[in-house]
């Protein structure tokens, strides 16, 4: 079973898959206590319970590829190699943050990484990865662009003309659903008469596949075999990966919508314990080799956090600075 | 100097920066085999091919969201929507994705993009093809809006759009596209934004004309010259950035101000216009700040109807005259 984990996964990937999301775990937790803590003034959307579709699918990706994310989106953006000190940063509305402290969490980005930002607007990224998709593909690049979005921006008008633009363009572009079961606080049932919203793929003329979002492995593996098709012209894929929402849609929400009962039988199926089981079961790490990457989670969100509180804030000036590419007077006044 | 019609101003820009840029393409509903239902894109697919010339299903959202993500990364996108009216369509990506990539990355989105549309009343099209939407987006930070009104401007000021860093709402009007004049043909002529057109001088009052209400104020300054009236007639060109230094200097001259839109007259451009110089051109008004634009009602079909409530020459008379320059 070892050698048939590490045959398949370099060990190094199996490591980053689980530093990755517990860093992903640890960053929304610290996030959470720092917001009540009032360093950070904004409403937070955390992903608890959602690591292993953000971490599995952004680690199938490479480099040059382009991720648009949604308001859930800590986890996409340190899946596709965001740092925390500058995503903690941003959150506290400072200076050094990723956004200069004018984005906060919905709107985080970092075009280096590929990261074509989070989006306040549910389903808003999808048109904009499909742009990214076809100016790879006008250009020969050999790149390809993921558009992650919960299961309530089905429902938007941007889902279904992205698709199927996709479609028509064959563009190598992913379609990546994360389905924690509730769009805001009303469930999926009430919203789509589809179970199962990867059918919703056909409609555009690609392949919609199911996964259990709760395995990184499974999740990583249908991201691999999305992404080797988009780049080798085959054009789109829709990846519905079924997830579980484990808070609120945002911190405060009373949830009045499901019962405790329901949280608890899906935190028995949390992605992170579950592939720590199987890392140690099959041998490919111990204990202690795990202890210690969570320790160095540890330290790092530690440092994050320090680094948050101690940056400056903007001068209120700044907020007139940035709006354009150029500076006339007849444009901010 | 050559003369060219508005549409193949517009279509002689994009032409040159296609062919001096790979990275520029236009993509919209019908711009490639059918060549724009203007006929603007005449010729374009067949110089430039499908890839560059991207006839695109009935999309808004899409259009404009493709041309952000090309945009961002590395492309510089035409993106054509048939009538303005419909960039409602595609609000969401125009209000809160274009507008505000720039501004929310703290600078590091670059948004090269321009958003052609056609704008204005062309006869009986009804109120869901007839809107000058222009003033919808004033209240936008992060586009800039330019209404250009001859086909030197229409040119010039397209190719400082498809050179620069911004996204930019092109305001096309249907009525001017069949409108001659002057073009140069220096592949580098450029109209910088932010700076109005003093189109003709005068001393009596000012008429601030923005796109077809240009050729009709000019017609109704030939009319005031004969009764005597000087009329100063200035085209601000872009809204967004706005030369607010001529009009006050005008302003300063005249002391009279009428502004003409077709866009309708609450919350129009003109209601933005006459709000600056009130605020900082008051000592110099000899009376009320007027506006000629469309009435607030939905432009209708029937051209005796539509004729009532679109803005005219007459109109702009009637300002001008009210102000009963020779009777003091």
């Amino acid at each position: 079973m070892t050698e048939k984990m590490t045959e398949k996964y370099a060990i190094d990937l199996l490591a980053e898959m689980f530093r990755r999301m517990n860093l992903v775990r640890e960053f929304e937790l610290r996030a959470i206590a720092e917001r009540r803590g009032g360093l950070i003034p904004g409403f937070i959307h955390s992903c608890v319970g959602q690591e292993a579709t953000a971490v599995g699918a952004c680690l199938a990706l490479q480099p040059g590829d382009a991720i648009t994310s949604t308001h859930r989106g800590h986890g996409h953006l340190i899946g596709k190699g965001g740092d925390p000190k500058y995503m903690m940063a941003e959150l506290a509305a400072r200076s050094p943050g990723y956004c200069l402290g004018r984005g906060g969490s919905l709107h985080i980005s970092d075009y280096d990484l590929g990261i074509l930002g989070a989006n306040g607007i549910v389903a808003g990224g999808i048109p904009i990865a499909v742009g990214a998709a076809l100016s790879f593909a006008m250009r020969k690049q050999p790149n390809i662009a993921l558009a992650f979005f919960g299961d309530g921006a089905t429902n938007e008008g941007a889902f279904h003309e992205a698709a199927n633009q996709a479609g028509v363009w064959k563009l190598p572009v992913i379609f990546f659903c994360e389905n924690n079961l509730y769009g805001e606080g009303t469930p999926q049932h009430k919203q789509a008469a589809v179970k199962d919203l990867a059918v919703r793929a056909s409609s555009y003329g690609f392949e919609g596949v199911i996964v259990d979002g709760n395995d990184i492995l499974a999740v990583y593996d249908a991201t691999l075999a999305a992404a080797e098709r988009a780049r080798s012209g085959g054009g789109p894929t829709m990846i519905e990966a079924k997830t579980y929402r484990q808070r609120g849609h945002y911190e405060g929400d009373p949830q009045v919508y499901r019962t405790p009962e329901e949280i608890e039988a899906w935190k028995g199926k949390d992605p992170i314990p579950s592939f720590r089981r199987r890392l140690v079961e099959t041998g490919v790490f111990t204990d202690a080799d795990l202890e210690e990457m969570e320790g160095s989670v540890f330290k790092q969100l530690d440092e994050a956090v320090a680094f948050a509180a101690a940056a400056p804030r903007p001068e209120p000036g700044d907020a007139l600075a940035g709006v354009y590419a150029d500076v006339h007077d007849g444009l901010v006044f | 100097m050559r003369e060219l019609s508005f549409s193949e101003a517009i279509r002689e820009a994009m032409a040159e920066e296609m062919r001096r840029d790979p990275t520029v393409f236009l993509m919209g509903e019908d711009v490639g085999v059918f060549n724009g239902v203007w006929g603007v894109s005449q010729g374009m697919y067949d110089e430039f091919g499908g890839e560059r010339v991207r006839d695109t299903p009935i999309s808004e959202i899409s259009i404009i969201g493709n041309a952000l993500g090309a945009a961002m990364t590395g492309m510089r996108p035409v993106a054509e929507i048939m009538f303005s009216d419909f960039l409602m369509c595609a609000g969401d990506q125009i209000a809160n994705q274009v507008a505000k990539a720039r501004f929310m990355s703290g600078g590091k989105a670059n948004v090269p993009l321009t958003i052609r549309v056609t704008t204005g009343a062309p006869g009986s099209a009804g109120a869901q093809h007839s809107q000058s939407s222009e003033s919808w987006f004033l209240n936008i930070p992060g586009v800039k809006i330019v209404v250009p009104s001859t086909p030197a401007d229409a040119k010039g000021l397209l190719k400082t759009a498809l050179r620069g860093e911004d996204p930019v709402l092109f305001f096309e009007h249907k009525m001017l596209y069949a409108s001659k004049g002057p073009v140069p043909e220096d592949p580098d002529f450029m109209v910088p934004f932010g700076k109005a057109a003093v189109v003709r001088e005068g001393k009596d009052v000012t008429i601030i004309a923005l796109s077809i209400m240009l050729p009709k104020a000019l017609e109704a300054a030939e009319e005031l010259a004969k009764e005597g009236i000087q009329a100063e007639v200035i085209d601000p060109r872009t809204l967004v950035p706005f030369d607010k230094d001529t009009l006050i200097q005008s302003v300063a001259k005249t002391g009279r101000v009428v502004i003409a839109h077709e866009a309708h007259k609450r919350g129009g451009p003109g209601s933005e216009i006459a709000a600056v110089l009130a605020e900082e051109a008051v000592e110099y008004l000899d009376g009320p700040i007027l506006r000629v634009a469309a009435k607030n009602v939905p432009l209708p079909y029937s051209p005796d109807l539509e004729n009532y409530v679109l803005p005219g020459k007459q109109d702009i008379l009637a300002a001008v005259r009210s102000f009963k320059i020779h009777s003091k």
